[in-house]
């Protein structure tokens, strides 16, 4: 029977999903349903001096109106769940509305809840809210500096941590060094932008004293603690459901208030309650991403050997620490900036700073991307500054394909590798040396083309749950499957993550049918739902397959290990005697005689005949703790035209060549690479969330923040290596995030070259035509 | 996104629409410039008037050597009509480029008019092309040029019991060629700065020039400093033309594009569309 594994078959998830049969949190329908709407700060700072609710309570159709004095000592604050170690973090309190101040344009003041959506809606137009307004600041760098306004009266300068992370002896070697360049680098605010916006709908039963929350979560079993912690109801009592889950791109990891809110309101009215999140309110109060400012330096060899990086970060965290905020410019950003390369010294101080902005937390790559761009950019920098070809600075700093496992000087142990495989097949299939001389005679045409080339590994499929509590993760890192087999021989995969249109549903059933010899329709893949799906820790850092995906592996292993003793008494034959062949276990020299997965599973399940001392069923239980981390790696190239006069980039290919170990299933590999590429080339050219000085968000809807869209989109050339892993199973990598990790330094440096000649060494993303022809601008006027 | 609530009244006929307009009612056909208004609440109406509907305010019909285009004729209708092409072909130019497929299915061009957004690419299109709009109301009807309509961001020439019912074109001019050219604001798609433009020429040398801008600043508007090219032979005037059209001009600053920037690529529109007017009326 041909394998699965490795095989390209359609989505299953997909039917469903475009013709709109599909069950999201909104669809969730209940009797006597209620419906909430939170009344948000129209400030981004100011002392509430008063909340006047006695209009909206009276409004027609209102049942209930909360403040924050109402909730104060009902439900606990909002928990931050990463509590990254010896970096002196101060996590002030976040309630789940605000009681004397609020922190920024979208904290919650009150909520109203009422018998249809419109009516909660109206009444928030009846609460009456006196601020007294204090100066704003959204940017994480003045946040610190003296006179700043004070957002929490316990964290001095705003800084939430002071973190390092030190390899070797910076100090030492830019002293030494030849060559040193510096850069200020900003990472642009993101809006996640999840098709699906946030909703919860909560169902508390009075009589059982049980609550049941469907919620839009990348992770049901987090979200189970997190309510149990801000709700004071014991975790057995509470039922997560996360149903159709529309992208989250890590948006949707975060414990937020609203879902505390909508448990509370439903507790207390005896009635379910619904809150639906509109896209303004999207932008407004869900996390945003990346908002680092960096000043960075690198500094090697004439000859393009790279012997130090320093860079101090001041990393926005918004009002509050979210779930996962600290770890981000941290843990996933800090100890993985030597990239691919054999950087032997490293110097990393990262500020977390509170700013009167929206919460920031993990985005699709979180800490990655901006590492990688970081350090994309500045050795593109320091390769034109000692004249050296870009690609032949990366090509000798990369670490050698033999060296592995590799222990970099941040202390992070990547498992396998080879780049210079990847980097020779992206160079082939750009045809770099042609591309060069093409650009080469446009030049003297007057014409911009430019290459940008990205060496990249990242660090994903997280990780051991002894390093998540080393570095002060709140919770475990590892994954579960429960596979059940049926009676009648079909398969059900109880998975502790919650893929939300990565596609696991269809990969994994890949993995339990290979297993089984059965046909893939056969085996069935669910999560989301707490009360049936072991623990797991959700879906996230490219860790689903990795993890989760080992777990069903596991599981269907030990499943079939009992199969095997109930095939070997049905055939009177000792274990040893047995093979596996064409979906049946048979004695071996006599394959006409074997038991096929279907019959084992009805025996099993029927228990009539069982061997001593085994007990009927056929199902198991794995949970996979992985010994490391993967760390997936590629070479993406992309060339660009410029138009010297406009400002505009047009791209003209991109070739992305990934190494995610064994590909389970290539077409949604390549949908990821797809996926990811195209954020990317939002971050880089076009998305970028805008404050003022009062802090109020400018980019507040689609019409202002630019979102790719199709028509813009290059066609995404995709190529593979495959080093497998050591560290699971299956040898597979995370490929989640690749595409946004490599693809926005490789746009930004493509631009950057084709510029060169104009003198333009550097401009902050994203490369809007405004910001390329200023560029151009100031070039032109002598100014570098 | 939830609107105040609001009566909705399918017009029967013009006059049952007349009857209902007023301070407090807002007009609706294919909906895609008010919805967002009303669900953001910037525009609280206790009547909406729904005339998409009506028949009498439908239709792309031949007139004299020009035509006449009813108000709620949709985009994609103008898109359809192998007559207004031939004629004018800049209207399907530009409107094939409104919005996306769903956008030009529903939206009308009377709508969008009136709504008068700054940044629209239609209205230098109606300046170029010389259109006059028909107001009714139950008073009567006037004529108003798209010349005078244009009032400023969101505003024109409109009463609050005048309804725009069509768009009248005059015959173009015998060879003439004419062109649109614009920068997309990516995430809207609405211009940071675009140009329509209308060349006639004679014996080689220009005898008409229209030059209109939109997203430059609060009101499209049409340059007089085309009239400059009438009577050359245009191309090495061109490039001086588009800069002189958009100079003195206070061109509007935003977070996508500060008067600067807005000002050289309202130039560099103008300067292609005038070239590929030009090219076109050879």
């Amino acid at each position: 029977m041909a394998t699965l594994f490795g095989s390209g078959i359609k989505r299953r998830e997909d039917p469903r999903l475009i013709t709109g049969t599909a069950t999201y949190t909104d669809d969730v329908k209940l009797p006597g349903l209620l419906y909430a709407a939170v009344l948000r700060s129209s400030y981004a700072h100011a002392k509430l001096t008063s909340v006047d609710v006695a209009r909206a309570k009276r409004a027609p159709g209102v049942v209930a109106v909360y403040t924050g004095a109402d909730l104060k000592d009902k439900l606990n604050t909002v928990p931050c769940a990463w509590n990254v170690p010896n970096c002196d973090l101060k996590v002030p309190p976040h309630p789940v509305l605000a009681t004397d101040k609020v922190r920024y344009a979208g904290d919650g003041i009150a909520m109203v809840v009422a018998e249809s959506r419109a009516a909660a809606r109206d009444a928030l137009d009846l609460i009456d809210v006196d601020y007294a307004a204090l100066d704003a600041v959204v940017d994480p760098e003045k946040a610190t500096q003296k006179g700043a306004p004070q957002l929490h009266a316990d964290v001095p300068g705003n800084v939430a941590f002071t973190w390092k992370v030190a390899g070797g002896d910076a100090a030492k070697a830019f002293a030494e060094a030849a060559v040193t360049v510096e850069q200020r680098i900003l990472h642009n605010r993101l809006l996640p932008t999840a098709m699906e916006a946030r909703a919860a709908c909560a169902s508390y039963n009075p009589g059982t004293g049980q609550l049941t929350c469907w919620v839009t979560s990348q992770n049901p079993h987090i979200h189970r603690f997190l309510l149990s912690v801000m709700t004071k109801l014991p975790e057995h009592r509470i039922r997560v459901i996360a149903p159709e889950v529309g992208g989250g791109f890590g948006s949707k990891i975060p414990g937020y208030p609203d879902e505390a809110l909508v448990c509370f309101a439903s507790m207390d009215l005896g009635r379910p309650v619904k809150w639906t999140e509109d896209r303004s309110e999207n932008y407004k109060v869900t996390i945003h991403g990346r908002d680092h400012v960096e000043y960075v330096s690198l500094c090697g060899t004439k000859d393009g050997k790279i012997t130090g990086l320093r860079t101090r970060v001041y990393a926005g965290l918004g009002g509050y620490a979210s779930t996962a905020a600290p770890g981000i410019p941290t843990i996933l950003h800090g100890l993985i900036l030597s990239g691919p390369y054999t950087i032997p010294n490293i110097d990393v101080t990262v500020y977390g700073v509170y700013t009167t902005t929206t919460p920031v937390d993990a985005y699709r790559g979180a800490g990655r991307p901006e590492a990688t761009f970081l350090l994309e950019r500045m050795i593109d920098l320091y390769a034109r500054k000692i004249g050296i070809d870009p690609v032949e600075v990366r090509r000798k700093n990369l670490i050698p394909k033999d060296k592995f496992p590799y222990t970099v000087a941040t202390g992070l142990t990547y498992d396998s590798g080879n780049y210079q495989g990847a980097l020779d097949k992206a160079l082939s299939l750009v045809d770099y040396k042609k591309f060069r001389a093409e650009q080469a005679k446009a030049r003297k045409e007057g014409r911009y083309l430019g290459i940008g080339v990205t060496t990249y590994c990242e660090v994903c499929g997280l990780g051991p749950s002894q390093v998540a509590g080393a570095v002060g993760f709140g919770g475990g890192l590892y994954d579960s499957a429960l596979v059940r087999v049926y009676p009648t021989g079909v398969v059900r995969a109880y998975i502790g993550a919650k893929p939300h249109g990565q596609g696991e549903e269809t990969t994994f059933a890949q993995i339990v049918a290979d297993e089984f010899g059965v046909p893939v329709e056969n085996v069935e893949v669910v999560a989301g739902d707490t009360e049936t799906t072991p623990q797991g820790w959700g879906t996230y850092g490219s860790r689903t397959t990795a993890v989760c995906g080992s777990a069903v592996k596991v599981a269907a292993q030990r499943v079939k290990e009992k199969a095997k003793k109930i095939a070997a008494h049905l055939l009177e034959a000792s274990e040893a005697d047995l093979e596996w062949k064409d979906g049946k276990f048979s004695v071996k020299g006599s394959p006409d005689k074997g038991k096929s997965f279907a019959e084992l599973a009805l025996m099993a399940n029927v228990a009539w005949n069982m061997p001593t001392g085994v007990e009927p069923g056929l199902e198991a239980t794995a949970f996979f703790d992985p010994s490391n981390f993967v760390y997936p790696f590629g070479t993406h190239a992309c060339t660009v035209e410029v138009d010297p006069e406009t400002g505009e980039t047009k791209i003209l290919r991109y070739v992305a060549v990934d190494d995610c170990g064994p590909q389970i299933n290539p077409m949604i590999v390549q949908g990821q690479v797809h996926g990811g590429v195209i954020q990317g080339i939002g971050e880089a050219l076009q998305e970028m969330a805008v404050y003022d000085e009062d802090g109020q968000l400018l980019t507040g809807t689609m019409m202002d923040y630019a979102i790719p869209r199709a028509s813009q989109m290059p066609n995404v050339e995709t190529a593979h290596t495959v080093t497998p892993s050591p560290v699971n199973p299956l040898g597979v990598k995370g490929v989640g995030e690749t595409g946004t990790i490599a693809s926005v330094p490789t746009l930004v440096n493509a631009v950057c070259d084709a510029l060169a000649p104009l003198g333009v060494t550097h401009i902050d993303k994203p490369l809007t035509p405004a910001r390329v022809w200023a560029a151009i601008q100031q070039a032109k006027g002598g100014k570098r | 996104m939830i609107p105040t609530s609001f009566e909705y009244v399918r017009a029967k006929n013009l006059s049952d629409a007349f009857k209902l307009l007023g301070k407090h009612a807002k007009v609706i056909a294919g909906g895609h410039s008010l919805l967002p208004l009303l669900r953001f609440r910037l525009a609280q109406p206790d009547t909406l008037i729904d005339i998409g509907q009506l028949p009498q305010l439908k239709g792309i019909k031949k007139a004299g050597g020009g035509m006449k285009i009813g108000a709620a004729t949709t985009y994609r209708e103008l898109l359809e009509s192998k007559e207004l092409k031939a004629l004018y072909p800049l209207i399907a130019e530009v409107t094939e480029h409104i919005g996306d497929l769903q956008v030009r299915n529903a939206g009308t061009i009377g709508g969008g008019l009136a709504h008068a957004d700054p940044a629209a690419d239609m209205p230098p299109v109606m300046l170029v092309l010389d259109a006059a709009f028909l107001l009714q109301s139950k008073a009567g009807k006037r004529t108003v040029s798209a010349r005078k309509f244009f009032k400023g961001p969101f505003t024109t020439a409109l009463k609050p019991n005048e309804l725009l019912t069509e768009i009248q074109l005059p015959a173009p001019p015998k060879r003439t060629g004419m062109a649109y050219a614009s920068f997309e604001q990516a995430a809207s798609g609405y211009a940071l700065a675009g140009a329509a433009a209308l060349i006639a020429v004679a014996n080689g040398m220009i005898t008409r020039a229209e030059l209109a801008f939109t997203g430059l600043a609060d009101t499209p508007f049409l340059a007089p400093a085309a009239a400059k090219l009438v009577g050359t032979a245009g191309d090495e005037l061109i490039s001086q033309v588009a800069a002189a059209a958009v100079a003195g001009v206070e061109a509007n600053d935003d977070i996508h594009a500060n008067p600067v920037y807005r000002a050289h690529l309202a130039t560099v529109a103008a300067r292609r569309a005038l070239t590929t007017a030009l090219g076109r009326a050879r």
